[in-house]
């Protein structure tokens, strides 16, 4: 059993997650995920990892509650327990000093892209980050990022912070700054990895999104988290979860990821946040 | 009372059948269909064995058990000392005895094959361990003194098992790692509950940790700690991480909802109980036209879970004859008694879908047999312009899978096969690097549970030996 350190909500349906798993904790790298079972009734349900203390032996996530298992996880409290915590799993994002790296977050990927930008800064590289979100009171983590980021980047879609619009505002963004990355690593919902890769596309900016699929056993086997990039079969748990997302089949991905939605989420639908499944 | 001369005995070619569940009762649970003999029909099964002074069926049992010695033990009424004559070489007789191949191994070289009436070793080898559980008095082995020499093994599947069991007797102190939340590796997420009762598996795992193996589940060796990080702490690691991904047949739309590779369907609904959803939490769909592509056992498996989830049709597409069906005789009668379709023949060109991207159609061509090919089975040619056109609303691809690839990822130096599996020392089972073993799934790619069961007594053996320095140099 793996007790639960700290679970508390940072933004509206967004819940800051902390566990005690000594042996993920010491091996866990940016980009990496873990599998979570919140009792034993329940699925294997994965979450990016977006902090972790080696010394503590704690692994921190940020998940938002969509479905039935993220609904148990929201009700857990320190000091309970959950059954499974595996990990970490998915190969690590490469972190090499590429020059300019912009990282983007949006939704749980706000704090996915945290260790993420930290690893880049410490690298060596130039870190601007763009997070992204409805409104202003659904940011987090700002002061984080604000640390590892040279420049940190707002965007909001009621302008209540930042830029007014889109995550597809980012090219006039980043032109308006006079910075041309020459990597995007973009952390975030489904719909926002796609948006990105499709503006980032005709600049050639390379970008890597970390791709997240149903998964079930999440090591290899069963083979659920199967997506088309490049027009050839992988698998998100090992070859990715990070791919380059100018080669992905975003219509087959999005399709795929709502395969269960009648099951998991439509009885549970409350946020009016579809576009973030 | 002895003779000079026994009369000689009759021999009864009257093999005792085991009582099933009905199929129009079993299609509605998930229940064990296979009921077990009773004691008595066991013992007159058991007198059927000729003993025969050189016996061939022990020859043909991956792990070398003493067949006619316990089933001697059955015609005595001793059945105690039957399970431990077993359990001298098989830590796990619940389980081979009902998903083991007997036909193709102990019964195919029995002698009274050649009159079509085998002994049914593996009912009999079911019976001794059903009924030795059922009386609670599990027997733990006679087990030798500590020789303070530490083994990891990776995957609590059946290798992993059977490594564990041989070296604890041995006195070696032994910690399986399991990357799955439960035990039994694919006995646990792969071959469904009417087939073999997952609290059987438990049962046999439990027993394997009373002798003192430490298990950790939720412990995924390669990237929560790789290999050779555990070997600064452990003198010998056995491989034994099993399947991995599941093949597809590279044709369009496999990547349509409502197409499942066998792995993800089975886990659904095995490991992770999804038909008991929705008080466990794992959905699984349940389509009314189901399309399961493969012909072994684990296309047997799924299609015969397809038909308990309520599905009204249940197809098995096969692009070769019946004859050449890779499955188990008996399953392939267990499926077509619970109304299993059996498209022959036949082989998927292309999945269809709708405009939401879900399964809607697969077309198919007819083949026929042409010469043997290099698996010395006759080779499907299709028929020119023979296409056609079904309405499935689910397709479950059981064509087979490659090994595990995580450990053949995060482990330098290891000798891996053009399929992804760890090359080993058949006779040893020793890897490319000396203190590491492998054996099972993550070997051979998709093969039986007794032959990663006899890959680990192999690898036992030879780790044994290494341990405890008695190799030749």
């Amino acid at each position: 059993m793996y007790k639960i350190i700290e679970r508390r909500m940072i933004a509206p349906n967004l819940h800051e997650f902390t566990v005690l798993a000594p042996a993920v904790a010491a091996a866990a790298k940016p980009g990496n995920f873990v599998i979570v079972r919140p009792d034993q009734y329940g699925e294997r349900i994965p979450l990016s990892v977006a902090d972790w203390d080696g010394e503590a032996g704690t692994v921190t996530s940020i998940f938002m509650q969509v479905g039935q298992s993220t609904a148990r996880l929201a009700r857990l409290k320190p000091g309970d327990t959950i059954p499974t915590f595996v990990g970490p799993l998915g190969k690590e994002t490469v972190i090499e000093n590429v020059g300019t790296v912009l990282c983007v977050g949006g939704c749980y990927g706000i704090g996915s892209i945290f260790p993420v930008a930290r690893a880049l800064k410490e690298a060596g590289n130039r870190v601007y980050t763009v997070i992204e979100a409805r409104s202003s009171f659904l940011l987090y983590w700002e002061d984080r990022l604000s640390k590892v980021s040279d420049k940190l980047f707002v965007i909001t879609r009621d302008g209540t912070k930042g830029l007014k619009g889109h995550i597809d505002k980012i090219p006039e963004l980043m032109q308006r700054a006079g910075i041309v990355p020459n990597l995007v690593i973009v952390n975030g919902c489904t719909f926002q990895m796609m948006r990105v890769s499709q503006v980032t596309k005709p600049l050639a900016w390379k970008t890597i999104v970390n791709m997240n699929p149903i998964m079930i056993d999440g090591t290899g086997m069963c083979g659920v988290c199967r997506l088309s990039v490049g027009g050839k079969m992988k698998f998100a748990c090992v070859d990715g979860p990070d791919f380059d997302g100018h080669e992905i089949d975003w219509a087959e991905f999005l399709a795929r990821r709502k395969s269960y939605n009648p099951e998991e989420v439509d009885p549970l639908r409350r946020s009016g946040c579809q576009s973030h499944f | 009372m002895a003779e000079e001369k026994p009369e000689k005995k009759k021999i009864d070619l009257k093999r005792r059948s085991m009582p099933k569940q009905n199929e129009w009762e079993r299609i509605k649970n998930f229940d064990e269909v296979a009921l077990g003999y009773p004691i008595q029909v066991a013992v007159e099964e058991a007198a059927r064995c000729l003993q025969c002074k050189k016996p061939l069926c022990n020859q043909g049992c991956p792990v070398g058990i003493d067949i006619p010695g316990f089933i001697k033990c059955i015609v005595d009424g001793d059945f105690g000392s039957g399970v431990r004559k077993i359990k001298e070489t098989n830590a796990l007789p619940a389980i081979c005895g009902r998903v083991c191949p007997q036909e193709e191994q102990c019964e195919k070289t029995c002698v009274l094959s050649k009159k079509e009436a085998p002994i049914a070793i593996g009912r009999l080898e079911r019976f001794l361990a059903d009924l030795e559980a059922a009386e609670g008095k599990i027997e733990v082995p006679k087990m030798a003194s500590k020789t303070g020499r530490k083994v990891a093994i990776v995957g609590a599947g059946p290798a992993g098992v059977t490594v564990a069991n041989d070296l604890i007797i041995l006195g070696h102190d032994v910690t399986i790692y399991e990357a799955l939340h439960e035990c039994g590796g694919v006995l646990m997420y792969g071959i469904p509950e009417f087939r073999l009762p997952k609290a059987i598996v438990n049962r046999e795992v439990d027993y394997v940790r009373s002798l003192g193996v430490k298990i950790y589940t939720d412990f995924v060796v390669g990237k929560t700690r790789t290999v050779d990080a555990l070997l600064k702490e452990f003198d010998a690691i056995f491989v034994g991480s099993g399947a991995g991904l599941p093949w597809f047949m590279e044709i369009p739309g496999e990547n349509l909802n409502g197409v499942y590779s066998a792995n993800e369907y089975l886990t659904r609904v095995n490991l992770m109980k999804g038909f008991r959803f929705p008080e466990f939490k794992t959905p699984v769909k349940r389509p009314s036209r189901v399309a399961v592509v493969g012909g072994g056992n684990v296309a047997m498996d799924s299609a015969r879970t397809a038909v308990r989830l309520g599905a009204d049709e249940v197809h098995l597409v096969y692009r070769r004859s019946r004859t050449e069906l890779p499955a188990r005789a008996e399953e392939a009668e267990n499926a077509e008694e619970e109304g299993v379709i059996f498209d022959l023949l036949t082989l998927p060109i292309r999945l269809i879908g709708d405009e939401r991207g879900w399964i809607k159609q697969m077309e198919c061509l007819k083949m026929e047999l042409g010469e043997p090919d290099s698996s010395g089975r006759r080779k499907p040619i299709p028929v020119e312009g023979s296409n056609f056109i079904v309405a499935f609303d689910a397709v479950v691809i059981a064509i087979g899978n490659s090994p595990n690839p995580l450990i053949p990822m995060t482990t330098p130096g290891l000798e891996i096969s053009k399929k992804g599996g760890i090359v080993t020392n058949p006779d040893t089972a020793r890897t490319s690097r000396p203190n590491i073993w492998a054996g099972g799934d993550i070997v051979r790619g998709a093969a039986t549970v007794i032959s990663a069961m006899g890959d680990g007594r192999i690898a036992a053996a030879s780790m044994h030996k290494f341990l405890t320095n008695q190799e030749q140099p």
